[in-house]
C-alpha cells in the first residue's frame, strides 16, 4: 500500500524535526521524555498544518453528562464536533523514537565513528527462539493457527466438513504449541561504569549535565553493544556502588578522595568482568578537586597500571564549577600527554555536552 | 459481492432486506472485509484505497495504528459515500459486531443517496481520488517530491477556506443576465414615445442621477471581488500568480475538500439515522437471543455520553427517536405550541402515526444546522443533560457554565455553522490600489488562535506572492495582520469591536 510511503515520508519528517533541535533536545533533559525499554517519547512541534481556527479555550463547547454550573469537567474536552472527519487535531504530537534510531542521529550529528569492539573472544550466549511447534506446551503458548490448520485438515480428511456451516472444534491431538529452541550467538559484551564526584562542590547543574551527558554515552554504547551493562559508584572522601537513581539525586559533602572510587571501580572490574570477555568502559566525572597530591599520584599510578590496560578507554569529564579547583585535569594532562586510551573533556556548560560526547566517542574506540 | 464469507453474506442479504422493507434506500453497497492494518490504511485516506502522496496521511495512519496497539481505540465500520458504496468490516471481529455494523452502514448508504446536501457530491470520487493521486504524482516526477510537498502543505492550510453552500446556489438567472447587459449598453432611461416630453419626462437632474448611479456601479465592478467571497481557494486559484500545476494542485485540493464538506455539516443526523436503523433493524429482526448482550454492549458503547465531549451518535439517535414520537403522538403545530397544561402535554397523544414519515423527510431535507435549530427542545436538553461548558481563565479549568436552553442551542449552532470554523473572506484584491490583498474575518464573538493565524496567513502570502492583510479582532481590539513576504506587521484599526448581539441590537 502505499501508505508506507507516506508513513516514511511521515517519520522523516519527524527525524528532520529532531535533527534540527537536536542541540535543545541534547541539553534539556525533559525533552527526552518518558523512557520504555528501548523508545524515548519525543514531542515534536507544530508537526500540524496550520489553518485558520478559534482558540479552544475561547470558544468552549457543549457537554452531556452531571454536574451544577462551576463544576469541573473531567479531563479535556474533545474536538468532537464540528471537525471535518478527515483532518488530525491535536498540536503537539509525541513520536516515539527508538534509541537505535536516536543513536544514528546522535552519530549523524557529531559524525561519530563506529565502534570497533576489541578483539578478544566474543563471549557466546544462550538465546531462546521461539521457533519450533510441539504437540505439548502451556495453553498461553497455543498456537491458534496451526491448531485449527490440522483440525481443518483432519474434517476434511474424515469428510465433516460443512461449508455452509463451517464449524471447527478442535480435539486434543489437534493443539499445537509453540515450543522454543536454545540458540548460542557471539556478542561483544561491554560495561560502563560510571564514577562521580558527589562531595559538596558539585551541585544540580554539575549533576544535570552528567545525567544528560551519560544518557546520551549510554545511547551510543548500546547501539554497539547489545548487552551493555552499567555501573554507578560515587564517592567523596569514601565511594560506594549505588542504582542509577541515587547516582543522580545523591547530595553529599565533605572532602574528596578520588582514590576511593578507582579502587572501588577497579574491584569491580576484577570480580565480575574478566577483561578477555567486556569492552569495559570507565567514566570519571568530577569538578577536579582531590584531596591532596599524594592521592591525585596513587590515580595516576592506577590509571597507568591497571585502568589504562584493561578498559577501551578512560574518560574523565571535568564538569565546570564555581568551587572546583580543576586541577585533577592539569594533572591528568601534565602526567599522560600523548595517551591514547585517556580521554579528557572539560564541560563549561549545558551547551558544551555535544562537544563533550564528540570528545568521548570521537575515536571509535 | 467481494470477499465476504458465506455466513456473513446470509447475514448481509437479510439485513438489506429487512432495511428495505423499512423503506430504506441505499446505493449498491460492496463490502470488504480487512484486517486491522488495511482498516488504518483505509482511514488515514479517508477510506479511500488510493490518494495523492502526502506525509499527513502517513501521521494519521501512524496515530491510528498506535492507538489500536495499545488497545485504546479501534474502527469498526468505515463507509464511503459513492456509487457503488464501499464500506469495510475488520477481520476477525464477532458475527454479532459484523452485523450491527452492515445494518449501520445500510443507514449511512441511504443517507448518502437521499439527503438532499450530499446531492451534488462526486459519486464517482474513487475514480477522482485515482486521478488526482496520478497528477500530484506526476508533478512530482516532474518538478521534485520537496517542492510539490511544499506547496501542497501550504494549499492544506486554506483547505478549510471553501464556501460551504455554494455548490447548493444556482448560478445566475437568465433575467439577472440581461439586465447585466442592458446596464452595460448606457444609463437606463425611461422610454419615451414623444420627443417634446422627454425633457419632463427624464428631466435633467434624473439624467444625473442615473448617470452617477452608473458609475456607481462600473466602481463597484472595477472591484474585484465584487461581492466579498467566502471561496477563498476558488479565488485564488483563479486570481493569484501560479504556475500551471500549482493551479492544479489547488484545484484537486479544492475538489476533495468540496466532497468532504457535506460529511461535517450533516455529522449529527448522519450518524444518528445510521444508528437509528442499526438498532431498529438488530433488534427487531436480527439477533437471536444469544447475541443481545453482546449488541446491548457495543451498541451503549457507542452511544456512551462523555462529560467533556459532545457524542453525534448520541444527540442524533434520540432526536430522531424523538421527532419519530413526537409525529406520531401529534406534538407539534399551533395546538401543541400553544398548550400550557403540563399534565395534558405529558398525555397527549393524537394517534396521527406520521413519526415514520416525518423522520425520512427530516432526513432528505435537513443539515446539522437546521436540524438543531428545528427540532432541539428545552425537554430533549433537561433529558439528554446537556449543558455548555467554558474555559474558566480564573481556575485554569474547563467547567459547566449553564443548563440553559436557549444558551445551549446557541452554542451548538454556533459551533455547527461553517464547522465551528471562522468564516474568511477576500474583500479586496487591490487593497489600497497596491495588489494586495485584503481578507476579512467576519467577527463572531470568538477570536482566532493567533499562531495559528499568522502561519497560515504566511501561507496565504506565498501563494498571492503580494502582501496580504486580515482583518480580524484579537484580544478585545479590532486589528489588520499584514505579511509581505518578510515581516508580520500588526496595526489597529478605529472599528469598535461589537459582538453578534450589540450589532443587532443597533442594527
Amino acid at each position: 500500500m502505499a501508505i508506507r510511503e507516506d508513513h516514511n515520508r511521515f517519520r522523516e519528517i519527524i527525524r528532520g524535526r529532531i535533527k534540527e533541535n537536536f542541540k535543545k533536545y541534547v541539553t534539556h533533559g525533559e525533552m527526552i521524555g518518558k523512557r520504555e525499554n528501548d523508545f524515548v517519547k519525543i514531542p515534536v512541534p507544530y508537526i500540524d498544518i496550520p489553518r485558520f481556527k478559534y482558540g479552544p479555550k475561547q470558544s468552549g463547547g457543549v457537554g452531556q453528562g452531571t454536574g451544577q454550573p462551576g463544576d469541573a469537567l473531567d479531563g479535556e474536552p474533545q474536538d468532537g464536533l464540528g471537525q471535518a472527519g478527515n483532518e488530525p487535531g491535536q498540536h503537539q504530537l509525541e513520536v516515539d523514537v527508538s534509541l537505535e534510531e536516536l543513536a544514528d542521529i546522535l552519530g549523524e550529528e557529531l559524525e561519530l565513528p563506529r565502534i570497533q569492539p576489541k578483539g578478544r573472544p566474543k563471549q557466546e550466549v544462550v538465546k531462546t527462539r521461539y521457533s519450533g511447534l510441539a504437540p505439548v506446551g502451556p495453553e498461553g503458548l497455543r498456537h491458534f493457527k496451526s491448531t485449527y490448520r490440522r483440525a481443518l485438515k483432519r474434517y476434511l480428511a474424515s469428510g465433516l466438513y460443512q461449508p455452509d456451516n463451517p464449524v471447527i472444534i478442535p480435539i486434543r491431538g489437534d493443539y499445537r504449541y509453540r515450543s522454543f529452541k536454545q540458540v548460542v550467538q557471539p556478542q561483544a559484551n561491554a560495561v560502563v561504569i560510571y564514577m562521580m564526584d558527589v562531595s559538596g562542590s558539585m551541585g544540580e547543574e554539575q549533576k544535570e549535565i552528567v545525567r544528560l551527558e551519560s544518557f546520551w554515552i549510554n545511547t551510543w554504547l548500546k547501539k554497539h553493544y547489545k548487552g551493555l551493562e552499567t555501573r554507578f559508584i560515587i564517592h567523596d572522601a569514601t565511594a560506594k556502588e549505588v542504582d542509577e537513581k541515587t547516582f543522580f539525586s545523591t547530595s553529599e559533602s565533605g572532602g574528596t578522595l578520588i582514590s576511593s572510587a578507582y579502587k572501588l571501580c577497579q574491584q569491580i572490574i576484577e570480580s565480575d568482568y574478566p577483561v578477555e570477555q567486556w569492552n569495559i568502559y570507565p567514566f570519571h566525572f568530577s569538578d577536579g578537586d582531590n584531596w591532596s597530591g599524594e592521592d591525585t599520584r596513587l590515580c595516576m599510578r592506577m590509571i597507568r597500571e591497571f585502568f589504562l590496560p584493561v578498559s577501551n578507554m578512560f574518560c574523565y569529564g571535568q564538569v565546570e564549577s564555581k568551587y572546583g579547583s580543576g586541577q585533577f585535569l592539569k594533572d591528568l594532562e601534565r602526567e599522560f600527554p600523548n595517551e591514547e586510551k585517556l580521554v579528557i573533556s572539560r564541560i563549561e556548560s549545558r551547551d558544551k555536552i555535544l562537544n563533550s560526547i564528540k570528545d568521548f566517542l570521537g575515536k571509535g574506540k | 459481492m467481494a470477499n465476504l464469507t458465506p455466513e456473513l453474506e446470509r447475514a448481509r442479504v437479510k439485513i438489506l432486506k429487512v432495511a428495505e422493507s423499512y423503506g430504506l434506500d441505499c446505493f449498491e453497497t460492496i463490502f470488504e472485509l480487512v484486517t486491522y492494518d488495511q482498516m488504518n490504511q483505509f482511514a488515514a485516506y479517508g477510506g479511500f484505497p488510493v490518494r495523492y502522496p502526502h506525509w499527513r496521511f502517513g501521521m494519521e495512519y501512524e496515530q491510528l495504528s498506535k492507538s489500536y496497539e495499545y488497545g485504546l481505540s479501534k474502527i469498526y465500520e468505515m463507509v464511503v459515500n459513492t456509487d457503488p458504496c464501499y464500506a469495510y468490516l475488520m477481520e476477525g471481529n464477532r458475527l454479532v459486531d459484523q452485523k450491527l455494523v452492515m445494518a449501520h452502514v445500510y443507514g449511512h448508504c441511504d443517507f448518502f443517496k437521499n439527503n438532499q446536501w450530499f446531492a451534488p457530491t462526486n459519486r464517482k470520487m474513487m475514480d477522482a481520488m485515482a486521478n488526482h493521486a496520478t497528477r500530484i504524482r506526476r508533478y512530482m516526477d516532474r518538478y521534485g517530491i520537496d517542492v510539490v510537498e511544499d506547496f501542497i502543505d501550504k494549499v492544506l492550510s486554506l483547505e478549510n477556506l471553501i464556501d460551504r453552500y455554494s455548490p447548493y446556489i444556482k448560478k445566475k438567472t437568465e433575467k439577472e443576465r440581461r439586465e447585466e447587459e442592458a446596464r452595460e449598453k448606457g444609463i437606463s432611461l425611461l422610454k419615451v414615445n414623444r420627443d417634446y416630453m422627454d425633457e419632463y419626462i427624464n428631466p435633467p437632474e434624473f439624467v444625473e442621477y442615473q448617470k452617477q448611479k452608473l458609475e456607481e456601479e462600473s466602481r463597484k465592478k472595477a472591484k474585484i471581488p465584487a461581492q466579498p467571497e467566502r471561496d477563498v481557494l476558488g479565488f485564488l486559484m483563479h486570481f493569484a500568480p501560479l504556475k500551471n500545476w500549482q493551479q492544479d494542485v489547488i484545484s484537486i485540493i479544492r475538489d476533495e475538500a468540496y466532497y468532504f464538506a457535506p460529511q461535517g455539516m450533516t455529522k449529527i443526523m448522519n450518524e444518528g439515522w445510521a444508528s437509528y436503523w442499526h438498532s431498529k433493524i438488530m433488534t427487531e429482526h436480527i439477533l437471536t437471543d444469544s447475541e443481545i448482550i453482546d449488541f446491548a454492549d457495543a451498541h451503549s458503547g457507542t452511544m456512551a455520553m462523555s462529560p467533556n465531549g459532545f457524542n453525534p451518535y448520541k444527540v442524533g439517535i434520540e432526536l430522531f427517536r424523538d421527532i419519530e414520537e413526537r409525529w406520531n403522538k401529534g406534538q407539534f403545530g399551533k395546538e401543541w405550541n400553544e398548550c400550557d397544561d403540563i399534565r395534558e402535554k405529558a398525555n397527549w397523544d393524537k394517534k396521527l402515526g406520521l413519526g415514520r414519515e416525518k423522520i425520512f423527510e427530516v432526513r432528505r431535507n435537513y443539515n446539522d444546522v437546521t436540524f438543531i435549530d428545528e427540532f432541539l427542545t428545552e425537554d430533549f436538553c433537561v433529558r439528554n443533560k446537556m449543558f455548555v461548558y467554558k474555559f474558566n481563565k480564573r481556575t485554569g479549568r474547563y467547567e459547566v457554565d449553564t443548563r440553559d436552553f436557549k444558551l445551549i442551542k446557541k452554542q451548538l449552532l454556533f459551533q455547527l455553522t461553517n464547522f465551528g470554523q471562522p468564516i474568511i473572506q477576500v474583500e479586496d484584491a487591490n487593497f489600497e490600489n497596491r495588489g494586495e490583498l485584503l481578507l476579512t474575518h467576519l467577527y463572531e464573538g470568538v477570536e482566532m488562535q493567533p499562531d495559528y493565524m499568522k502561519e497560515t496567513l504566511k501561507n496565504v502570502q506565498y501563494i498571492w506572492a503580494r502582501p496580504v492583510n486580515l482583518a480580524t479582532v484579537q484580544d478585545g481590539q479590532a486589528k489588520l495582520f499584514r505579511y509581505d513576504g518578510r515581516e508580520m506587521q500588526e496595526y489597529n484599526l478605529q472599528d469598535q469591536v461589537k459582538t453578534p448581539e450589540e450589532a443587532a441590537q443597533e442594527g
